[in-house]
């Protein structure tokens, strides 16, 4: 019996957006990576083959982190001190891009010396976050974007509360923009006008419409995504950005990542655990529509990676 | 998928004779469609108008049901594509393979059967076993039988599966699978033991054909294992994702039915890399109905089991409990008084934290619609005046003693209002996280 195949065509496509610059480019990056442009559903290779394969961005800070879980600090040791070190390692441990994520105590001075000993050390595409708190936030980005002019840095992240002045930075110096909101396809919508009204092309924002770990509310951001980018195919233009989710962030916060002990015996070994969470997480959204996931540990990266490669190739 | 008016009425006699109570075939045919009459009204259908209307009210995809003594496992009748359209109804039964030749069958059985995960205070546990019939089938049945009573998953060759088969009467097994050379011995298996039958094929055209002749004989409980290519080997991710959206997509929206039954999949057989919990991963997002995992490690069934969990959620509405007030390890009047909202996630978390630590305190559940502390504040469903309205409907005046009201860290900003809503009360501002409400327990409330 030969099935006839139902194939969808969309009216819509996602934009391409291009992280890094390279010499060529006013850069310094050793390569940029590009995400986005899908005419379908992901991986719907029947349909159109996607453009670019998802890219792994691993997490690292520019301080000590103080409240990770311990299995990060014993794997990352002693590089977690030095941002430039950890930047060297997350690149070796196959990150296709680093989030350079900048701390509260960091003075200018710090955040600057942090962001461009990194880009020394790496040359991999930088996405770079404020501490998550607006006033600080703008205290250290705006300094970071001048002393980064030309990058093609990400800057992050812009919520509807607080993104005139990181978008205003990324104008003045040729930057990107990472704009959040809470899971709602509306609130995406209008944040991402607010900022292509401020005169920011569309292809220089990644959309980050919120996740939560597995068990801690992923469903609601896997059905958001899954719901931005029907929209994006339907051909909604402000729905039409490539997404950037947090699932290491949001997988390393559970106990189930955190904690070892006293722990139900049911939850089994607590670094094979700790590392599915954040892999499935990832998984799970990458299945949903997620163009750039942020991790944490290598194990996870390399079970995504090997995810992603299958994903991109039909066999 | 459900027939129009128009189609309905091609099936009529087309007399208008009125005697189903209607002016005209059609306007009977429209009621019949928008299911305000029974097609029993009318007295002159035909055999074959009645098979074909009848064929078109079944679901579009199948629900297979595998029994055993107290058990089931139901899988298909979904009807949508994203579970932001309804929801996903029939969550994928987690089977683990064993071999029945394996000497140690009778202790695996038994830790398997054993193993329960509590999430968000629901039990999970493994769904049932799938045997390898690599050795005497029927003794293996006995061992597992004697440890369990979960449904089963049966796979080999016809005579290899037909002696395990005496000693499951009464049981709706699965055998696994029919294919293009024994399909005619499987079917007569799966039809004279009452069995659910699994079909392999290398495309969606073979499998098609497949479920048609197997259809043909008898047997309609399928299931559809779409996950091999023409060399025998597992698909890839890539691969497996557009056969199952496709033979979603087929059932769904062209009412396809020689492709309309869930999915069995091997999430460890693919051997391309991605690993077994990758796949079992994919499957539960996307469209499986039976998964069979060859490793039993708590550390990995847990995230399935949640994933699993979260994927089918309603997404229509939270999961929640019931706002009141909550006594964790027989509080005293003295124990302490905790805030929170009634989000099943947001509950356990601090319930579980709390009680594991054995600390007795008393746990005041708002009415929060089911929300986060977080969504529900930002929601204005969890504010100074929610509180007090729970602290007083639920006397909580009258059962302790103490006047502290420790409130989430995260709504640390709620205090000053709270007091003036509950002047009689110390207002406390707790840590942000669970995780740490035991310590503060002990040192900033000197919680014994
Ligand atoms: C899932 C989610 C949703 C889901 C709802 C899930 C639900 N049933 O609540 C949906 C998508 C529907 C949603 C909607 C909204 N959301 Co929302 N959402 C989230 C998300 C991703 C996770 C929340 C969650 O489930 N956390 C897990 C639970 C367990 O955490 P929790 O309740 O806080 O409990 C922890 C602690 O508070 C503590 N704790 C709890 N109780 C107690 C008690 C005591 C005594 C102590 C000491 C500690 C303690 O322990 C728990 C574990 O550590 C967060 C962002 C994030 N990643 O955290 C945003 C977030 C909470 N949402 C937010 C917003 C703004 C909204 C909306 C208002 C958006 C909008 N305008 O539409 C809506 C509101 C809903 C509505 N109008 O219907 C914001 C809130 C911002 C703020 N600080 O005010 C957040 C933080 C996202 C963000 N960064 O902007 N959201
Ligand atoms: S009873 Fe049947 S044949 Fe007669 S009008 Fe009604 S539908 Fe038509």
């Amino acid at each position: 019996m030969a099935v006839e195949i139902p194939k969808d065509s969309w009216p819509g496509s996602v934009k391409e957006v291009t992280l890094g610059a390279t010499p060529a480019e006013g850069g310094t990056r050793s390569r940029t990576v590009t995400v986005g442009g899908e005419t379908t559903l992901p991986f719907m290779h029947f349909e159109a083959p996607p453009p670019h394969p998802p890219a792994i961005a691993i997490e690292i800070k520019s301080r000590r982190p103080q409240d990770w879980s311990p299995l990060l600090g014993e794997l990352w040791g002693a590089a977690m001190n030095a941002p430039a070190e950890w930047a060297r390692q997350a690149e070796d441990a196959d990150a296709d891009l680093l989030v350079l994520a900048l701390d509260i105590e960091d003075t200018v001075d710090d955040a600057v010396a942090a962001v461009q000993s990194v880009l020394q050390a790496s040359g991999l595409p930088l996405i770079v976050w404020g501490p998550g708190q607006a006033e600080k936030d703008n205290e250290l980005l705006v300094p970071v974007a001048e002393a980064t002019k030309g990058e093609r840095v990400v800057l992050g992240i812009c919520e509807d509360k607080n993104y005139r002045t990181i978008v205003a930075a990324a104008l003045a110096n040729d930057h990107l923009v990472q704009a959040r909101a809470p899971m709602d396809v509306n609130l995406s919508k209008q944040l991402n006008i607010l900022i292509s009204d401020m005169g920011l092309p569309l292809d220089r924002i990644l959309m980050d419409p919120t996740t939560g770990a597995l068990g801690y509310g992923i469903e609601y951001g896997y059905s958001v995504m899954e719901r931005l980018r029907l929209a994006a195919l339907q051909g909604d233009a402000m729905t039409q950005l490539p997404m950037i989710v947090t699932p290491g962030y949001e997988a390393w916060k559970t106990k189930e990542a955190k904690v070892g002990e006293g722990v139900p015996a049911a939850w089994g070994d607590w670094q094979a655990r700790a590392i599915y969470w954040e892999t499935l997480t990832a998984v799970a959204l990458l299945e949903s529509g997620a163009d750039i996931v942020v991790l944490r540990h290598p194990e996870s990266v390399q079970n995504v990676k090997q995810a992603i490669a299958n994903l991109m190739t039909p066999a | 998928m459900a027939l129009t008016g128009i189609q309905i009425y091609k099936l009529l006699p087309q007399t208008n004779c009125k005697e189903c109570g209607l002016p005209t075939c059609l306007a009977f045919a429209m009621k019949l469609a928008a299911k305000q009459v029974e097609l029993a009204a009318c007295p002159y259908v035909s055999e074959e108008s009645k098979a074909k209307l009848a064929a078109s009210a079944a679901p579009p995809i199948r629900l297979v049901t595998l029994k055993a003594d107290g058990h089931e496992v139901k899988a298909g009748n979904e009807v949508v594509l994203f579970r932001h359209e309804k929801t996903f109804y029939h969550k994928p039964g987690l089977f683990v393979r064993l071999k029945a030749a394996d000497p140690d069958l009778a202790a695996k059985v038994e830790a398997i059967e054993n193993y329960t995960v509590n999430y968000v205070g629901m039990d999970f546990t493994v769904d049932g076993f799938a045997l390898q019939a690599d050795g005497d089938l029927a003794a293996a049945i006995e061992t597992v039988r004697a440890a369990s009573k979960r449904p089963l998953i049966l796979i080999g060759e016809p005579q290899a599966l037909e002696s395990g088969l005496g000693a499951l009467a009464g049981e709706t097994p699965l055998l696994y699978a029919a294919d293009s050379s024994n399909w005619e011995a499987m079917a007569d298996l799966a039809a004279q033991h009452k069995c659910a039958l699994a079909v392999r094929g290398a495309s969606l055209d073979e499998l098609a054909d497949l479920t048609e002749k197997i259809k043909a004989k008898g047997v309609e409980d399928l299931v559809l294992d779409p996950g091999l290519n023409a060399e025998g080997r597992r698909v890839n991710m890539a691969t497996w994702l557009a056969r199952a959206t496709q033979i979603r997509r087929l059932a769904l929206k062209k009412n396809f039915r020689p492709l309309g039954y869930p999915l069995i999949t091997f999430p460890a057989e693919h051997q391309d890399g991605a690993g077994e919990a990758v796949h079992a991963a994919q499957h539960i997002a996307k469209y499986a109905g039976f998964i069979v995992l060859d490793t039993f490690a708590p550390e990995l069934l847990y995230p399935l089991l949640v994933l699993r969990e979260n994927i089918y959620t309603d997404p229509q509405k939270p999961i929640q409990v019931q706002p009141e007030l909550y006594e964790i390890n027989a509080p005293s009047p003295d124990a302490p008084v905790l805030v929170t909202t009634n989000f099943s996630i947001t509950y356990f978390a601090v319930a579980n934290e709390v009680e594991g630590a054995g600390l007795p305190a008393w746990l005041v559940v708002t009415d929060a619609e089911g929300m986060s502390v977080l969504t529900a504040w930002a929601a204005g469903k969890f504010d100074a005046e929610r509180i007090a309205k729970a602290v007083k409907d639920f006397k909580v005046a009258e059962k302790v003693r103490n006047r502290t009201l420790v409130i989430p860290g995260h709504v640390a900003v709620l205090s000053g209002e709270l007091e003036e809503e509950l002047p009689d009360w110390e207002i406390r501002v707790g840590p942000r996280e669970a995780v740490d409400l035991p310590a503060f327990m002990k040192q900033a409330l000197q919680t014994a």
